[in-house]
C-alpha cells in the first residue's frame, strides 16, 4: 500500500521549499518476540523472560516515548532496563533532536544483552496513522505510538495463552499522552511511577532526571532567553553573535566567545561548551575586570553562595574590548560532569534516608555547582560521583541535575584517573566482545604463513632493528640501511601494518576510530587497539616475522632522496632496542658487527637530514617531560625526574618524519581531494607579541614572520649567565603555537598545508598506527594508491566523511594530551603530598592576585 | 539524508521499501491519440509520458540514412517537474542531450531500422514530475510507446538503476537516495535473451562491487518487464475484444 508523505522544508540558504516522498506500508514487519508463530522471524530481539517489577508482577515490554529517552537516557541505560521496544517514530525523533543521545541508543540497540528493538510502525500498515486537521506534529507522533502499542498488546495476547502472557507498558511523562493511553485501554506509566516499582534497583530513584518540579533560590533572576527563531534571525540582521561558550580557566565568571561576557547575570545560564547568541552591550557598558584569579566560590555556612557580584564590579575598568551578554542558546553541550558534594550545603543527619537538595562541585573549574536530590548525601560525602544536568530554569543560580553513579573515594588513586578519564572524554572501557571477536582466531599463535607473502616483499633477510624509548610494547617502527654499490644508501623504515586486522566497517575499525589515540596517563596507558594486536601481532618484536608497511628510500651519502618506494612486506627484527642501549652501540667503538654498523650510518644520515630542516627553518621547541618513578606496590610517584633525549631519539625522529613527509606526497597525488593530512597553522600574532614586549628587557625580540625568523631569533636569546633562559623562552613560545590539526586535503587550498614547526609544505602521521587512528586512514590510502587494483571503499574518497573524520580525531587527540597532562598533575600533587621543599622558580605570569610560577627541577606551575 | 539508519531495520527509512524492492509501477499504453503510438509511465513519484511518431519521412536531408532509419530522441523536462528549482531548461541541457543519446544508442541495435530506409523514427519524452531515475524510466517508456506504435523491435529493453551505500546494494534509487552521495548504475536489458544494451554510471564504484551491483540491476529490470509485458497483453485483450465483431 502506497501512502504519499508531503511536507515542507527549511534550506540552508533558508528557503522553505515542499519536499515530496513516496511512503510505502508493508505487511511483512515483524514483531521480533521470541515465541511469536505469526510472523516470519530472522532472529527474534525480545525475550520471552521480559521484564519483572514488584509493581507490574506479569513479564511485560517497555516502549518509552520520546522524551524519555531525552531526560532518562541514564535510567534507560541501566542494566535493570531490558527488553525495550523502540518505535520508530521515537527513533527518528531523537536523531532530530540530539545527536549524542542517538549515538548512545544506537549502541544500546547493537548491544544484545539489552534486547532493544526497533519496530517500523511507520511502515507497518495497521500501525500508521495520518496526521488528523489542526493535529500538532507531537500530538499525532504521540498518538502513533499508542496505536503501535495497542497493536503490539493484541498481537501479544494472539500469541501468548493465559499463563505465560506478556504485556507491553509505555513509559511517558506527559500526562495527556498517560490519560489517552489508559482511555484506550493500555497500561501507562511514568518514568517515576515505574522506577519506584523496581524494588531490587532502588539506586534507579536516584538517577532520575528531575527537570520539572524544583522551584529555584530566585537569588539571580535570569532574563528569559530567545526563542529559536528570534536567533536566528538575530544572527541573519546582524544584531546577535554566534559563538561557541570559552570560560576562562582562571575566573569560572569570566567568558569568550569573540566577545567577552562578564559575570553571572550576562552568561545567562550559558555552560561551557556551549553555543550561543551574544548580544553586543552598548560601548558605555564595555568592562573590565583586572585578570584575578576566582578559582574557589564561596559557600556561607548554610549553603547558598555570596554575593560576590557586585564587589566585581567594582573593580571593573573601562577599555575597549567588545563585550556582551548572552541571550538565547543555540545548542547545549552538556555532558556527565565529574564532581563531589559540598559538605556545607548537606543538612541531614547521618541517619536520615529522605531525599534533599544538595549542591554538587564539579571537578572542571568552568562548570558551576549543579544542584542534585538525593537520598545517599550522608554515603556521598567524600566520594566523587557523576552527574548529569537536567535543566537551568531561569528563577535558579545553579542548574538542576541527577546523579549517575559514585566513582569512588576522593583521593584514592584509581578514583582519579577515572575522573580525568571522564572529564577529557576518554573511552576508556574494556573492549565489547564483538570487538574483540574481529582478531584473528589463533590468538597468541598467530603467525606469517606462506599465503601472507603474496603482495608482499620479503624483507626477512635485512638486518633491522628498532629503536623505542624502555618497557615499549607497542612497537610500530623499525629501521634498517644497507650500503648500495653506487654508493648510496638504502633506508627502510618498517611500520607495523595494523591494516592487516582491522579491516573497514568491522566493530574493531569503528571501536578504533571512536578512540582515536592510545591514551597514556603516568601510571596507566588506554590501548586504542585490543592488547593482542598492539602489543603482540602488530608490535615489532624482535626475532619473530611480522607484517610490515614499508618504506624505502634510495639516499645519497648526503641524506638526498633519490627515489623512494612503498610496499606492504614481511620483516623479522633483529633486535629491540631502547635509545639508551642504541647510544651504547654507537658510542662502542669495539663492536663492528652490521647491526651496530648500519645505525651509525643511520645516525650519520639522520644528523644531516636535522641539519637541512633546521636550515629550512624547522623550530626546536621545547616541551620537555617528566617521569615519576613509582613505587612498585603502591604505584605512589616516589622521585620525578625529566625525560632526557639523546642522539638516537633525534635518529629516530628524523627518519619518522621523512617517511611521513614522502608518505604525504604519495596519498595527496593520488587523493588530492580525501587526503588525510596534518598540519600546522603559523602562531597569532598577538601572544607571541606579548611575550615578545616581556623579553624587551634583556634587549631580545621574536620574529615570528617565518618558522626561520622565529627559529634564528630563539637562537639569539641567549643569556650567558643563566643557561635556563632560552630554555624557558622555547617552553613559553611552545604554548603560544597553534595546535597542529589533522584535515582532510579537498577542504583547504595547498599553500594552507604547510606544518609550520617542521617547516614542511605537506605532512601527515603514518608512523604510528598501532596507538593513532590517523595512521590507519593514512595507511589505507597509501595501500590504495600504490595498488591500481586495490579494493577500497567510498570511505576513502568521500571528503566530508574525512573531514568529520578528522575533526573527531583532533579532538580525541587533544583531549589525549590534556588527560595525561592532568594525570601528570596528579600525580605531582600526591607527590608533593605532605612535603615542603625549596627550589628555584621563575614568575612567567603576574595576575591581579596572584601569579604563576614555573620550577623548572618538576616543570611545575 | 542517512540510508545507514536503514540497515539497522533492513527497511529504507526513507521511504519504507527493502533494498531489493522497485518503486511502484504503474503504465498505460496508447494514451495519446495523435500520435502514432505513446504511453505514460509511473515509477515511484518519476513520471514521464512518450509519443513516437514514425516511421515517417525524414524531415531534414541531412538525417537522411540511405539503408535503414533514423531515430530521433528528444527529451524535455517539465518546468513544474521538480518542486525545488521552478526554472525552465532549455532543449539543448547537456545532461538532457546525454540521456537523449543514451537512449538513442540504446535502441538503435534493437529497432529494426533496416526495414525502413530512408526515413525517420521520432521518440518524444517527456518528464513530468521527476523523483530520480531519469534513463530508466525513458527507456522503460520508449519501449512501451514503441511497442503501441507497432515498431518492430527485436525485443522489449528494460532499464533499472542499482546503486551501492556502505557495502549494501540498493535497487531503483529515488532522488533523495541519488542526492546522499551514492554510486548509481544503471542497466538497460533484453530480458529475454539477457543481453545488455546500456550500462551507465558517472561516479565511482569498486570493481568488485560492479557485480553485485550489475546482477542486483538486472534483476529489476526482469521485474520491471514482467509489469510491462502484463500491460502489453492486457491492452491487446483489451483491444481485440473492441474491435471484435461479436
Amino acid at each position: 500500500m502506497l501512502q504519499s508523505k508531503s511536507f515542507l522544508k527549511r534550506t540552508k540558504k533558508g528557503n522553505a521549499i515542499k519536499v515530496v516522498q513516496e511512503h510505502y506500508l508493508r505487511d511483512d514487519i515483524w514483531c521480533s518476540v521470541e515465541c511469536c508463530k505469526l510472523c516470519v522471524q530472522t532472529g527474534p530481539v525480545l525475550s520471552t523472560s521480559a521484564m519483572l517489577t514488584a509493581q507490574i508482577p506479569r513479564p511485560h515490554y517497555i516502549v518509552p516515548d520520546t522524551n524519555v529517552f531525552m531526560n532518562q537516557i541514564d535510567i534507560i541505560e541501566h542494566p535493570a532496563l531490558h527488553d525495550v521496544i523502540i518505535m520508530q517514530t521515537v527513533y527518528e525523533e531523537i536523531r532530530h533532536l540530539s545527536l549524542p543521545i542517538y549515538n548512545r541508543l544506537r549502541a544500546l540497540i547493537n548491544d544484545q544483552k539489552k534486547r532493544f528493538y526497533v519496530f517500523s510502525n511507520e511502515h507497518h500498515r495497521e500501525t500508521y496513522i495520518q496526521r488528523l486537521k489542526d493535529e500538532s506534529p507531537n500530538d499525532r507522533n504521540d498518538r502513533a505510538i499508542r496505536s503501535a502499542v495497542k497493536w503490539y498488546s493484541t498481537h501479544l495476547k494472539k500469541i501468548t495463552n493465559k499463563e505465560n502472557h506478556i504485556e507491553v507498558v509505555l513509559l511517558t511523562d506527559d500526562v495527556g499522552n498517560r490519560t489517552k493511553a489508559q482511555e484506550e485501554g493500555l497500561s501507562a506509566f511514568s518514568v517515576r511511577e515505574y522506577v519506584e516499582g523496581m524494588t531490587d534497583t532502588p539506586e534507579l530513584v536516584d538517577i532520575l532526571g528531575n527537570s520539572s518540579n524544583v522551584e529555584g533560590d530566585k537569588k539571580v533572576p535570569y532574563e528569559e532567553h530567545l526563542t529559536s527563531s528570534q536567533i536566528t534571525n538575530g544572527i541573519k540582521n546582524g544584531t546577535l553573535h554566534q559563538g561557541t561558550l570559552n570560560i576562562s580557566m582562571h575566573n569560572y565568571l569570566e567568558a569568550y566567545t569573540q566577545i567577552m561576557i562578564l559575570g553571572r547575570p550576562c552568561l545567562n545560564r550559558a555552560i561551557q561548551g556551549d553555543v550561543v547568541a551574544v548580544q553586543l552591550l552598548p560601548k558605555s557598558e564595555w568592562l573590565r575586570t583586572p585578570t584575578a584569579v576566582v578559582v574557589e566560590e564561596d559557600l556561607k555556612e548554610d549553603g547558598e553562595p555570596k554575593e560576590q557580584n557586585d564587589e566585581l564590579e567594582n573593580e571593573v575598568i573601562e577599555s575597549s574590548q567588545p563585550t556582551g551578554k548572552i541571550v538565547g542558546i543555540i545548542k547545549r553541550n552538556w555532558r556527565p560532569y565529574c564532581g563531589f558534594i559540598s559538605k556545607k550545603s548537606v543538612k541531614s543527619s547521618a541517619t536520615s534516608t529522605f531525599s534533599e537538595n544538595v549542591l554538587v562541585v564539579p571537578m572542571d573549574r568552568r562548570i558551576p555547582y549543579i544542584y542534585i536530590r538525593t537520598r545517599q548525601a550522608q554515603n556521598l560525602m567524600g566520594q566523587r560521583i557523576l552527574v548529569s544536568i537536567d535543566a537551568w530554569p531561569k528563577n535558579s543560580t545553579y542548574p538542576q541535575g541527577h546523579y549517575v553513579r559514585a566513582l569512588g573515594a576522593a583521593g584514592d588513586k584509581s578514583t582519579e584517573t577515572e575522573v580525568l578519564l571522564l572529564e577529557h572524554d576518554v573511552p576508556f572501557q574494556e573492549f565489547a566482545s564483538q570487538v574483540l571477536n574481529g582478531l584473528p582466531v589463533e590468538g597468541e599463535a598467530w603467525r606469517v604463513t606462506e599465503e601472507h607473502l603474496s603482495g608482499r616483499a620479503d624483507l626477512r633477510h635485512l638486518n633491522i632493528c628498532s629503536i623505542d624509548p624502555p618497557g615499549c610494547t607497542d612497537i610500530d617502527d623499525a629501521l634498517h640501511v644497507r650500503p648500495l654499490p653506487n654508493g648510496n644508501y638504502e633506508v627502510g623504515v618498517h611500520i607495523a601494518d595494523v591494516t592487516h586486522f582491522v579491516k573497514p566497517f568491522t566493530a574493531l575499525d569503528e571501536e578504533a576510530a571512536n578512540r582515536g589515540t592510545t591514551v597514556y596517563l603516568v601510571n596507566k596507558r588506554i590501548d586504542m587497539l585490543p592488547e593482542l594486536l598492539g602489543s603482540n601481532l602488530c608490535s615489532l618484536r624482535c626475532n619473530v616475522d611480522r607484517l610490515a608497511f614499508s618504506c624505502i628510500w634510495e639516499l645519497t651519502s648526503d641524506a638526498e632522496i633519490v627515489n623512494v618506494n612503498f610496499t606492504k612486506s614481511v620483516i623479522s627484527s633483529k633486535a629491540s632496542l631502547t635509545y639508551e642501549e642504541a647510544q651504547i652501540l654507537i658510542d662502542d667503538t669495539r663492536k663492528q658487527d652490521d647491526l651496530t654498523k648500519g645505525i651509525r650510518i643511520l645516525n650519520q644520515l639522520a644528523k644531516k637530514l636535522h641539519k637541512k630542516r633546521i636550515d629550512r627553518g624547522a623550530i626546536t621547541l621545547a616541551s620537555p617531560e617528566v617521569r615519576f618513578q613509582l613505587d612498585f606496590d603502591s604505584q605512589d610517584p616516589v622521585d620525578v625526574e625529566m625525560k632526557e633525549l639523546r642522539e638516537t631519539n633525534a635518529l629516530v625522529e628524523e627518519f619518522m618524519l621523512l617517511a611521513n613527509i614522502s608518505v604525504a606526497e604519495k596519498i595527496y597525488s593520488k587523493f588530492p581531494a580525501s587526503s588525510l593530512l596534518r598540519r600546522h597553522p603559523p602562531p597569532t600574532s598577538t601572544k607571541l607579541e606579548e611575550l615578545s614586549n616581556a623579553i624587551k628587557p634583556f634587549n631580545f625580540s621574536i620574529e615570528f614572520e617565518t618558522s626561520r625568523a622565529l627559529a634564528e631569533s630563539l637562537d639569539r636569546a641567549v643569556l650567558p649567565d643563566d643557561p635556563y633562559f632560552n630554555k624557558l623562552l622555547r617552553i613559553l613560545t611552545t604554548r603560544c603555537m597553534m595546535q597542529a590539526v589533522y584535515f582532510c586535503s579537498g577542504t583547504l587550498q595547498f599553500q594552507d598545508f604547510r606544518h609550520y614547526g617542521l617547516a614542511a609544505g605537506i605532512y601527515t602521521h603514518f608512523t604510528s598506527p598501532i596507538r593513532r587512528y590517523s595512521d590507519v586512514i593514512v595507511h589505507r590510502l597509501l595501500h590504495a594508491a600504490i595498488n591500481p587494483d586495490k579494493n577500497y571503499g567510498q570511505e576513502l574518497v568521500d571528503i566530508n566523511k574525512m573531514q568529520k573524520l578528522s575533526d573527531v580525531l583532533n579532538h580525541r587527540h587533544r583531549m589525549a594530551q590534556l588527560a595525561s597532562r592532568s594525570s601528570v598533575e596528579l600525580h605531582t600533587n600526591i607527590f608533593f603530598k605532605g612535603k615542603i621543599e625549596h627550589n628555584e622558580g621563575y614568575v612567567t605570569r603576574v595576575l591581579k592576585n596572584g601569579f604563576i610560577v614555573l620550577v623548572p627541577k618538576y616543570l611545575f606551575l | 539524508m542517512c540510508i545507514i539508519t536503514v540497515l539497522l531495520i533492513l527497511i529504507s527509512l526513507m521511504d519504507g521499501r527493502r533494498a531489493n524492492e522497485l518503486r511502484k509501477i504503474k503504465c498505460k499504453p496508447s494514451v495519446l491519440s495523435q500520435a502514432d503510438g505513446s504511453a505514460y509511465i509511473e515509477q515511484g513519484n518519476t513520471k514521464c509520458l512518450a509519443a513516437v511518431y514514425g516511421p515517417r519521412e525524414t524531415r531534414q536531408k541531412a538525417q537522411l540514412i540511405h539503408n535503414k532509419a533514423n531515430i530521433n530522441v528528444e527529451i524535455s523536462l517539465a518546468p513544474f517537474s521538480m518542486p525545488q528549482e521552478r526554472k525552465k531548461r532549455s532543449k539543448s541541457d547537456r545532461r538532457l542531450l546525454e540521456i537523449a543519446s543514451a537512449v538513442k544508442q540504446t535502441f538503435e541495435p534493437i529497432i529494426m531500422t533496416n526495414l525502413f530506409a530512408r526515413s525517420q523514427i521520432d521518440i518524444y519524452l517527456q518528464i513530468l514530475q521527476f523523483d530520480g531515475g531519469t534513463i530508466q524510466i525513458c527507456i522503460n517508456a520508449a519501449t512501451l510507446a514503441l511497442i503501441d506504435a507497432g515498431i518492430p523491435m527485436q525485443e522489449y529493453v528494460c532499464a533499472c538503476s542499482a546503486g551501492c551505500h556502505e557495502n549494501h546494494t540498493l535497487l531503483d534509487l529515488n532522488n533523495a537516495e541519488e542526492m546522499a552521495d551514492t554510486p548509481e548504475l544503471t542497466v538497460a536489458l533484453l530480458p529475454m535473451s539477457g543481453k545488455l544494451t546500456l550500462l551507465q554510471m558517472d561516479s565511482r564504484l569498486h570493481v568488485d562491487k560492479l557485480e553485485p551491483v550489475m546482477n542486483l540491476a538486472a534483476l529489476g529490470c526482469k521485474e520491471i518487464y514482467q509489469t510491462l509485458d502484463e500491460t502489453v497483453r492486457e491492452y491487446v485483450k483489451d483491444l481485440f475484444q473492441k474491435s471484435s465483431p461479436y
